[in-house]
């Protein structure tokens, strides 16, 4: 059974149409990024997957449930990792995990939880005076304390530095690892190819794309191209076969600067949301 | 698998939110100093200045009393809602199995603890400094105690119920504070009701704050006879009882209709 499925989903606000049919399926224990612009109706449709919201139309499960039916043990197989929360300013890291803690039937144990993403050193320090990053892995500590089967992190690593994003990283793997499906909304294209397993393009509130990083919008089959240094400047050639293309060329010697690219996944989202 | 037989239960959940909103209340300066301590700062200034007899300062920290309370428990919980919508809590909280009834008895909690804090300050102000006397006898700490229950509930729905109104804990200070302190003056506690205009008078007379006064007056009143004063020539303690049992299940009643989770569901 899919961890989630999601067929038709409208919802419009106001006369605005956010989400206009938007089909997908997450199956258990996979990793799976929705991509879009803003206003394209990833927050929507996360928060109707998360009972934050009703829908107009469409059919959703959510591990086996209707969110519009969420009731108590529902919602304690979810973890929801939010976006901008700045709650809990007041109580220490450690205090705050226990707390939440203390609404789940089988928690994971505090401190681990705490290790695990990485606080321990930041343990006794209150929430409110955690930099962003550290703010967010709290965060998840939260969202993962009550051992959800499914997490939402929406949009995790915004304004992370560079160092905090890879470890981030790390962190998410370690819970795909552990079997837990995990669906993330995120802006930044790199983050989606080193995580999901697969990714959702979604844009004007429909999907226009879907598929694993490495062959979305026909990405795998795309020619390549092949450049180099050569006596008059810079050449390319644009082939399907560049191995064949570099053999070739290679025959009459070394080819300075040779690059062999394919579409990166921002070119082809690109393209898909233009 | 999880099974809702092995979920913590409602009220142990409750006093669990309960214990992490009075640290982290406790922790705010601010709410020490404003909701805690204003009522004593303002009876030891308005205080010094007017009260000229030993009858008058009781009447008057009765009035402060209930003043009191109905900042910490209307402007103080609907201020903390706002914040809570504001800041991420609620969202946080309805993701997770906890039910909404235990976020409200943390809520109860919170303003009856804050709520004590702030009346046991307020008397230790007025004995200390007014040479007020503590109400004598089991039946006059009865009044106060169910005067301050009813007070304190139903204008914390009310708080509750308005603060579905604010968009912003900016917002929330003016939405919560004009009503609160329009009332003080139309409802006995910086001038006697006696010398208000009748219509005036009337106005106060349909908020909780009128009666919970009246309740407190007749609780720290020197003897029953100061009842005359009051606008109806009596403590009325059935009708105290009945408006603000009233105010109580319409702030139920309210809350159920209002309350929004976060500021743009629905």
């Amino acid at each position: 059974m899919n961890a989630i499925r999601v067929r038709g989903l409208k919802k419009a606000y106001k006369g605005h149409q956010a989400v206009a049919g938007v089909d997908f399926d997450v199956a258990r224990g996979e990793v799976f990024a929705v991509l879009g612009p803003n206003g394209a109706g990833k927050t929507t449709t996360v928060e109707v997957l998360e009972a934050y919201r009703d829908r107009d139309a469409g059919e959703v499960s959510v591990l086996g449930t209707d969110p519009a039916r969420a009731d108590r043990v529902w919602r304690s197989r979810l973890g929801i990792v939010p976006q901008s929360a700045t709650d809990a300013a007041n109580l220490t890291v450690t205090e705050a995990v226990r707390h939440y803690a203390g609404y789940y039937a089988d928690p994971r144990d505090p401190d681990e939880v705490i290790d695990l993403v990485g606080l321990a050193e930041k343990a006794k320090s209150r929430a409110g005076t955690l930099s962003g990053g550290q703010r967010r892995r709290l965060d998840v500590a939260l969202g993962i304390i009550g051992r959800p089967e499914l997490v939402f992190l929406d949009e995790p690593t915004t304004g992370f530095d560079p160092e905090a994003r890879r470890r981030f990283w790390d962190l998410v793997r370690s819970l795909a690892a552990e079997g837990t499906t995990i669906l993330l909304t995120t802006h930044y294209l790199d983050e989606a190819e080193a995580l999901a397993d697969r990714v959702a393009v979604l844009a004007g509130g429909r999907v226009v794309a879907e598929g694993a990083p490495r062959t979305l919008g026909g990405r795998a089959h795309a020619d390549a191209t092949v450049r180099w240094l050569g006596e008059g400047g810079y050449r390319e050639i644009r082939t399907p076969e560049p191995t064949k293309v570099i053999a070739e060329l290679s025959r009459h010697g070394e080819l300075a600067e040779l690059v062999v690219t394919r579409p990166s996944l921002e070119d082809v989202y690109l393209e898909l949301i233009a | 698998m999880t099974t809702a037989a092995a979920l913590p239960g409602t009220l142990s959940l409750g006093l669990s939110r309960g214990a992490t909103e009075l640290r982290e209340f406790f922790r705010q300066k601010e709410n020490l100093i404003f909701t805690v301590s204003l009522p004593a700062v303002l009876m030891l200034l308005l205080g010094t200045v007017y009260v000229r007899e030993p009858a008058a300062a009781q009447m008057f920290a009765a009035g402060m009393i209930g003043a009191g309370i109905i900042s910490t428990s209307f402007v103080g919980l609907g201020m903390s809602v706002v914040a809570d919508r504001e800041d991420g809590t609620l969202k946080r909280l309805r993701g997770t199995p906890m039910p909404f009834t235990s976020y409200f008895i943390g809520k109860i909690v919170l303003v009856f603890v804050s709520s004590l804090f702030e009346a046991v300050l307020l008397m230790a102000v007025a004995v200390l400094r007014f040479d007020v006397e503590l109400p004598s006898g089991a039946g006059r700490w009865l009044t106060f105690a169910w005067v301050f229950t009813l007070g304190v509930v139903s204008c914390s729905l009310i708080g509750v119920a308005l603060s579905s109104i604010a968009k912003s804990t900016r917002n929330a200070a003016g939405v919560l504070n004009l009503p609160y302190i329009v009332l003080q003056f139309l409802s006995g506690v910086f001038i006697m009701q006696s010398v208000l205009p009748e219509s005036l008078r009337t106005v106060g007379s349909f908020f909780p704050l009128k009666w919970v006064c009246q309740g407190f007056r007749s609780v720290f009143a020197p003897d029953d006879g100061y009842a005359v004063m009051e606008a109806a020539g009596s403590w009325e303690l059935g009708r105290i009882a009945l408006v603000l049992g009233a105010w109580t299940i319409a702030g139920l009643l309210l809350v159920g209709r209002t309350f929004r989770w976060t500021s743009t569901s629905r």
